[in-house]
């Protein structure tokens, strides 16, 4: 996904004069075609995130349209201050393009991890928080969207599913039908919860995008009442707009994220999603008592 | 003094300024005295000059909390109206204790947590050389506020990227002493390569010659050493009044103070 993004940073960079990268010292050689074409539009900031931020928002005021990129919890923890009020309260636009959340660099230790990106900026009126689920989805995504009006956060994961959905920001997709329950799942996990439930007559429902979130998608299916949500970072973000969308309807809601702790063990993504509780049996075990209660 | 009318006129508006302080009970009152020359010489210097819509100047004032002073050279250069600084943080003004720029017509960016005007300004600076625009950004930073980390981050920036179009005006009143004494802050900004200014920050004649002095070989500092609470000798230098909207007697007396 990162070849990609740094592919189409550099397409938008030649169609579009007003483009401006700034990367934290991350990802540095994969825009070494930018820094040769585009020398006074892409810049190697430094390690300084918050003032990247800053620099960012006057960019934006200035009318160019700043693509902001380093790791997951430099981008969004570290600098979540300056979000909420150079882009946030100010009202500008931007892209803040992560990678590695929630747990990409899994061996690296929690550091490197940002499993509550997704929450924090969910709390920022105006934000625009996207998780692609594929290259093929983020290209389209990101084209559409990095001159938008708002400040936008894709959250770029070295895993994909195996499948791309052509969904427009704000888009959700029912991607099976089913009957005895519905799962709503966010971009790059969508894999592992079709391999838990593979013969299990439940509807389910993928999101690319949490904000916006397709709420007519949610309100015109759901139509057992019983609702898992999967989602690949610290649980609990979705529910609550769902309980809101859904608000009247009688409704068994079962929320499968990670939970909030720091990891004990290091090892693949997986193995530490299944060590903060998401995994293909959790997810299969929630489903079924779900559906038998 | 030989330029009465000038002192005059920044007489006049702190006490427009003490007005809304009692009115409203609300602002930061000293922080607003001791950045009211700067402010003032500034926009009629370098950025309101008339209906030049050629001159490009940008004023950031980062200690957001000054809103007030801010607010009273923004009247008196046409941005808002004088009757509006009464309302001050009110529910139907749009006058806030920190300056919001989606709401008083010439505030550049939203500040009031400390650290993020100067961060902004080297973004603006170098969308002004990008796009071959000439004019200037000026940023207002406190003593206090250069605490904050991002304060060097942007200095390393500013070096590095030579953005000369940018002038960092250090609002010196020692309000940050009782955490953390800089001792001699010009030192402080000697080891990058800027040009730096030491003025008295009071001083109408000072302060317009540091902004016009056009080198633009490098970035430019001004450090200008000011009084908290500068023209009222009840509260200058008092942390106590920091924050405080004085009562009806105490008005009555800084009020007069100020005739």
């Amino acid at each position: 996904m990162r070849k990609t993004f740094a592919k189409i940073s550099y397409e938008i960079q030649r169609e579009d004069e007003s483009v401006f990268v700034l990367l934290g010292d991350i990802g540095v050689h994969s825009f070494q075609n930018s820094f040769r074409d585009f020398e006074s539009r892409t810049l190697n900031i430094g390690i300084l995130e918050q003032t990247m931020i800053g620099l960012a928002s006057g960019l934006a005021m200035s009318g160019k349209v700043p693509i902001l990129h380093t790791i997951a919890p430099f981008l969004v923890e570290r600098c979540y201050e300056q979000i909420k009020v150079d882009f946030g309260y100010q009202k500008l636009h931007g892209n803040l393009v992560s990678v590695g959340a929630s747990f990409d660099y899994s061996a690296l230790g929690s550091t490197h991890h940002c499993p509550a990106d997704v929450a924090i900026l969910s709390k920022i009126p105006g934000m625009e928080i996207v998780l692609p689920g594929t290259k093929v989805e983020f290209e389209k995504l990101f084209l559409e969207n990095y001159n938008s009006s708002n400040c936008t956060y894709f959250r770029l994961s070295e895993y994909e599913n195996s499948q791309s959905f052509d969904l427009k920001i704000g888009q959700g997709k029912k991607v099976r039908e089913g009957t005895s329950a519905s799962i709503l799942v966010i971009g790059p996990i969508l894999d592992l919860v079709l391999e838990s439930v593979t013969e299990l007559d439940v509807e389910i429902l993928y999101f690319n995008s949490v904000a916006p979130l397709d709420e007519d998608l949610i309100r015109n299916s759901c139509s057992s009442g019983k609702i898992l949500i999967v989602e690949p970072y610290y649980s609990g973000v979705l529910s609550v707009q769902v309980l809101r969308i859904l608000k009247g309807v009688s409704l068994r809601l079962v929320n499968l994220g990670v939970s909030c702790e720091f990891p004990e063990n290091y090892g693949s993504r997986d193995e530490i999603y299944e060590s903060l509780g998401l995994s293909r049996l959790r997810i299969r075990e929630e489903l079924l008592e779900l559906i038998h209660e | 003094m030989d330029n009465k009318p000038y002192i005059d006129e920044i007489r006049d508006l702190k006490r427009r300024m003490l007005k809304s302080l009692y009115l409203s009970k609300e602002g930061h009152l000293p922080s607003s005295f001791s950045v009211l020359d700067l402010l003032y010489v500034i926009y009629r210097d370098a950025i309101s000059i008339g209906q030049d819509t050629s001159v490009k100047n940008q004023l950031i004032l980062s200690k957001g909390h000054a809103s007030l002073a801010l607010y009273a050279v923004l009247a008196r250069f046409g941005y808002i109206g004088f009757q509006e600084l009464d309302g001050f943080g009110g529910r139907e003004s749009r006058l806030g204790g920190h300056p919001d720029r989606n709401k008083v017509p010439g505030v550049v960016a939203s500040t009031g947590s400390l650290g993020h005007g100067l961060p902004i300004a080297v973004g603006m600076s170098i969308a002004k050389n990008l796009d071959d625009d000439n004019g200037s950004i000026y940023v207002i930073v406190g003593d206090g506020e250069i605490n904050e980390g991002t304060t060097w981050e942007s200095l390393l920036l500013i070096e590095e990227h030579r953005l000369v179009n940018l002038c960092l005006i250090v609002d010196l009143n020692h309000s940050g002493d009782r955490a953390i004494k800089l001792g001699d802050v010009k030192s402080k900004f000697q080891g990058f390569d800027f040009e730096i200014v030491e003025i008295d920050g009071h001083n109408e004649k000072e302060i317009s010659e540091a902004i016009n002095m056009e080198i633009r070989l490098k970035p430019k500092v001004v450090i200008a050493n000011t009084v908290k609470g500068y023209g009222l000798s009840a509260i200058e230098n008092d942390p106590a009044w920091h924050h405080r909207v004085p009562n009806d007697s105490e008005y009555a007396e800084l009020l007069q103070a100020l005739l």
